[in-house]
């Protein structure tokens, strides 16, 4: 019990510091933000598109988690299904890896639309398929507790649980790229814009790789 | 690929105008007879340098009768922008036409001694994935490289209008069109945009059977030559807008936006007003309930000849028309540069109220008839044509030669390239470099320009000056 509350936290802490991590990345559009406070002349924008740029995210978590949420409740097919998303996972980063061609459709979006940008760019580089592992995870551990609860409440729980592994990842996230956008914005200045920008390419592909990983091998470890 | 942007690119218009000055100049060599292959010239531009003020390296054509006239970079600052996710990318390849062959050439000029050919894209390859041809006008922009074309299909390329393609920004590939909807698009010459704001405006010059063999007089007094800018939707592809600028102002050519992207106007030139021969510049720019609007601003007038100093073209009009055939603005969007290339006079324009633009400065080199010689003492050939200004505002570089046909019309004696440049005062004023003149190889003429690290006629900034 003591192993599974540890394990539980720890999961937790990897849906927030993944979210950290998303925040940092610029390609999930931190500097679209501070762009749009400057082209609009006012402070307000940053807020509004920092909002509208987690609002996109918070719908790529959901639009992932969610049917993984429904699968869940075959607790029969447990392991096969978290094997399978790991699998999924891994696939995506070595796809990522292999394919360092930006998607092109991406820079179709009208530059105002930033919660469709933020959603297909959260589609686009598996930002939802990252939580995966982690979300079934948590899912196991819930269902160990709670084995005896009938399908319809243990997807209710895990619905609520994709809820909220995707709120706290979102909400790390949007302050971890406002934090940057702010202090750009208010501080250093967009000179800095070319300084803090890093090709996380290779990272962000083996960071899919690791947690596809890590969810392959909890699934045969038992959590 | 890099970890890090490229040192070249710059968030703002304001920053780039900070960076580091250009150690290299890149100029187009043009054969006008085809009688070599034509080239990219690459010119010492650092005073420190032994070289300084030569052409220390030449890249030339596979093939002979390319005709080079315009050319960009495979990447801008727009890069920078999260919207494009091209952050790594290097501004390293010129990309260079041939608008009499439809031949592309990749040039990489990573390093400018050693620049070399990279990649060549063939007509057919154009012709076929595109239905477009000669192609002139090259931008890096949010979905590759935009090319904008001067002809369509089949031999004389008025088979279908003319229109822009892209090309991957990676790989070179050519990939498509870039119209979805033209609207009464049918001719076309330059191109620029607005990134943030979503807009982009081109212009018209003429299809190929008028301008390939030469002007055609009588097509030019019939105005058929292009009158209109257009506006589009640039990422819907769409045609929103088109102005007439009046049938009377013929080959409406260089677009020039505000640098600055929070601005929503810019400029374009017309070489020639068919009614009294005026060379005019036009103020675009966008209304508070979204309709474009333009506005001539600037006119420059013709200087009465003698028919006898007049070549055939122009005896029967007895005056030297300014000929107006390109205009650039610098980064700060304060100085407007207008070629007058028919006069022989380059004209400097503050621009700081875009719509009452005040003449700063000026500067007389070659022209029709006054023939101004450099203050080195040595002939200009033709007359101020293509303009290029250091990032930072301070150094303005033009060469000569127009299009090989044309320049045997209106300069019938003249033959040569030449690449100059002015300093420009801390207030305007405009004055030549005695020391700065590059005479190109013989049997060359010079054309367009690009300097090393950006210029202000390639550059796009996805964030606004501060």
């Amino acid at each position: 019990m003591t192993l599974e509350l540890s394990s539980l936290t720890a999961l937790w802490w990897a849906v927030i510091f993944s979210g950290l991590y998303h925040g940092i990345n610029p390609g999930m559009g931190w500097p679209l933000a501070v762009s749009a406070g400057l082209m609009e002349r006012k402070h307000s924008a940053l807020p509004v598109a920092l909002a509208m740029l987690a609002f996109g995210h918070l719908i790529a978590m959901l639009a992932i988690l969610l049917p993984f949420s429904l699968v869940t409740t075959l607790l029969y097919w447990e392991e096969e299904i978290r094997i399978g998303a790991g699998m999924l996972v891994i696939a995506m980063g070595v796809y990522l890896l292999i394919n360092r061609r930006h998607p092109k459709f991406l820079a179709r979006v009208h530059p105002s639309r930033l919660a469709l940008w933020s959603f297909l760019a959260a589609m686009a580089h598996g930002a939802g398929l990252m939580l995966v592992p982690i979300y079934l995870g948590i899912c196991a551990i819930g269902a160990d507790d709670t084995g005896h609860l009938a399908a319809r409440e243990l997807m209710g729980n895990n619905i609520m649980n994709a809820l909220a592994v995707a709120f706290a990842h979102t909400l790390a996230m949007t302050v971890a790229g406002g934090l940057i956008a702010t202090i750009i914005y208010f501080w250093l200045g967009l000179k800095f814009l070319s300084k803090t920008w890093f090709n996380l390419d290779v990272v962000w592909a083996l960071s899919l790789i690791l947690v596809g990983g890590f969810g392959v091998y909890s699934a045969y470890a038992g959590h | 690929m890099n970890m890090r942007p490229d040192p070249t690119f710059h968030p703002t218009a304001q920053l780039a105008m900070k960076a580091p000055v250009e150690n290299y100049g890149f100029t187009v060599m043009l054969s006008p007879d085809g009688s070599q292959p034509d080239g990219i010239a690459v010119v010492d531009l650092n005073p420190k340098s032994d070289t300084y003020g030569e052409i220390v390296h030449q890249v030339l054509a596979t093939e002979k009768g390319d005709e080079f006239h315009h050319f960009g970079w495979n990447a801008c600052s727009s890069s920078l922008s999260p919207l494009t996710g091209h952050a790594f990318l290097e501004r390293r390849y010129l990309i260079v036409p041939g608008i009499r062959s439809s031949r592309v050439y990749v040039i990489d000029v990573k390093e400018p001694l050693k620049a070399k050919i990279h990649k060549v894209i063939e007509p057919e390859e154009i012709f076929e994935k595109t239905g477009y041809s000669r192609p002139h006008t090259i931008h890096c922009g949010p979905e590759g490289i935009y090319v904008s074309t001067l002809g369509g299909g089949g031999k004389d390329g008025t088979d279908g209008p003319p229109g822009i393609f892209i090309m991957d920004c990676e790989t070179f590939e050519v990939i498509g069109r870039y119209e979805m909807d033209r609207g009464p698009q049918d001719k076309h010459y330059d191109f620029w945009w607005n990134l943030p704001q979503d807009y982009m405006v081109s212009s018209e010059w003429g299809l190929p059977p008028q301008f390939e063999g030469g002007l055609v007089p009588d097509d030019l007094l019939s105005n058929k030559y292009g009158h209109s800018i257009h506006f589009w939707d640039l990422r819907k592809r769409k045609n929103i807008q088109t102005i007439d600028l009046g049938e009377n102002h013929q080959m409406a050519l260089e677009i020039r936006p505000a640098h600055d992207p929070a601005k929503s106007h810019g400029f374009c030139g017309v070489v020639v007003d068919t009614t009294n021969l005026q060379g005019a510049i036009f103020t675009w720019w966008r209304d508070d309930d979204g309709t474009w609007q333009a506005k001539k601003t600037i006119t420059i007038d013709p200087v009465p000849a003698d028919p006898d100093d007049l070549p055939d073209m122009l005896k029967g009009f007895g005056a030297v028309p300014p000929l107006v055939t390109d205009i650039d603005l610098s980064l700060d969007d304060r100085f407007l540069y207008v070629a007058c290339w028919g006069l022989g006079e380059m004209h400097q324009y503050d621009v700081s109220d875009p719509m009452n633009p005040v003449l700063a400065g000026k500067v007389e080199i070659g022209g029709i008839v006054a023939k101004h010689k450099h203050p080195n003492g040595k002939d200009f050939a033709y007359g101020p044509q293509m303009v290029e200004i250091s990032r930072d505002g301070k150094r303005v570089y033009w060469t000569n030669s127009l299009y090989s046909t044309w320049d045997d019309q209106f300069y019938p004696n003249d033959e040569g390239g030449q690449m100059v440049m002015a300093r420009v005062g801390e207030n305007g004023g405009l004055e030549l470099d005695k020391d700065f003149y590059i005479d190109f190889p013989k049997g060359y003429r010079s054309h367009q320009i690009r300097l090393e690290g950006g210029d202000c006629s390639t550059d796009s900034f996805c964030y606004p000056n501060v």
